[in-house]
């Protein structure tokens, strides 16, 4: 039986259309749509909460989607050891339900960043990471104003000490700097999970990165380590 | 009945880059005595109680659970006995 994925649509999600094309086009995988009114994640393995600008991003980021009623499911099969992917707008809003520790703020430059970037692979030893392979970074675009990822001191330690930092902005050789980082996040951090490694949040588009028309297509890998998982 | 104004800050800990941008705008004002821009929220709303007690519970939930992010915001509250 092919795995489920379940792609979240709030009013003002842009992004779902392009993780329901890589999954489905792409990865040949089972995508249904979940609406944010309704509370069946209709038997997903893997949940995807993606990029947009859910409830037009009023007050927060994030702060209005984490109480609708798709998400008292979401953050119940999370719990349970279920996998939620939260991209861009989704890790907003998994940072604002708790799932995921800190905050995010504007992005340094005040500008919307909207470029390929790369990720250096942190932790290779989670689900969502293992079959990216060779060890160099990864070319995946960001599209985001606020994406500047802030933890506090203590909270910042935890990540590490818990191995939770996945990915970081890198240079093409994968060396870490300043100039590297899009958004002035903490320590370059572009994608963290939960201590259980259930949850993963992440600013860039991996899905914008499958389909060979598009000029890049190392966000397969991301997937496939995803899929072989559930296998 | 209540009228609630709530004032949500953004702890002094935490970098405001829109302060910072808004500032760049006194500046090209020729307001050159202007420092350390903070943009906040204000926020006011009704309370339909006449239980101040219940209405100051229900107005913390609210800052608490949605219109403030205690990880980087601090906020506080005025209530107005409006009858």
């Amino acid at each position: 039986m092919k795995n489920k994925f379940g792609v979240v649509v709030f009013p003002g999600s842009n992004c779902d259309h392009d993780a329901y094309y890589a999954l489905k086009k792409i990865m040949k995988a089972e995508v249904n749509f979940l609406w944010h009114k309704e509370h069946d994640l209709q038997n997903s393995d893997v949940i995807i909460l993606p990029g947009g600008f859910a409830y037009g991003d009023y007050l927060r980021c994030g702060a209005i989607a984490r109480f609708s009623p798709i998400m008292n499911s979401v953050i119940d099969f999370a719990n349970k050891g279920g996998i939620v992917i939260g991209i861009c707008n989704g890790f907003q809003v998994l940072l604002e339900a708790g799932l995921l520790p800190g905050v995010m703020i504007k992005n340094k430059s005040l500008q919307f960043v909207c470029k390929d970037v790369y990720l250096s692979v942190e932790n290779k030893n989670t689900i969502f990471t293992n079959k990216i392979g060779n060890g160099k970074p990864v070319k995946i675009p960001v599209a985001h104003g606020e994406g500047n990822y802030f933890a506090d001191t203590d909270t910042l330690k935890s990540l590490i000490d818990n191995n939770q930092i996945v990915f970081k902005y890198a240079s093409a050789d994968g060396s870490l700097s300043e100039e590297s980082n899009p958004n002035g996040s903490t320590e370059n951090i572009a994608g963290i999970i939960n201590k259980n490694g259930n949850v993963l949040g992440m600013m860039p588009h991996p899905e914008r990165a499958c389909d060979p028309v598009l000029g890049k297509t190392d966000g397969r890998m991301f997937f496939e380590s995803i899929l072989s998982n559930l296998n | 009945m209540f009228k609630a104004k709530v004032l949500i800050k953004r702890r002094p800990s935490i970098l405001d880059p829109q302060g910072k941008a808004v500032e760049k705008g006194a500046v090209h004002l020729g307001l050159n005595n202007i420092k350390d821009t903070r943009i906040g929220k204000f926020i006011e709303f009704t309370v339909d109680t006449n239980n101040k007690q219940a209405a100051e519970k229900e107005v913390n939930d609210y800052c608490n659970k949605l219109l403030a992010n205690p990880i980087m915001e601090d906020y506080e509250f005025t209530l107005e006995d409006v009858k």
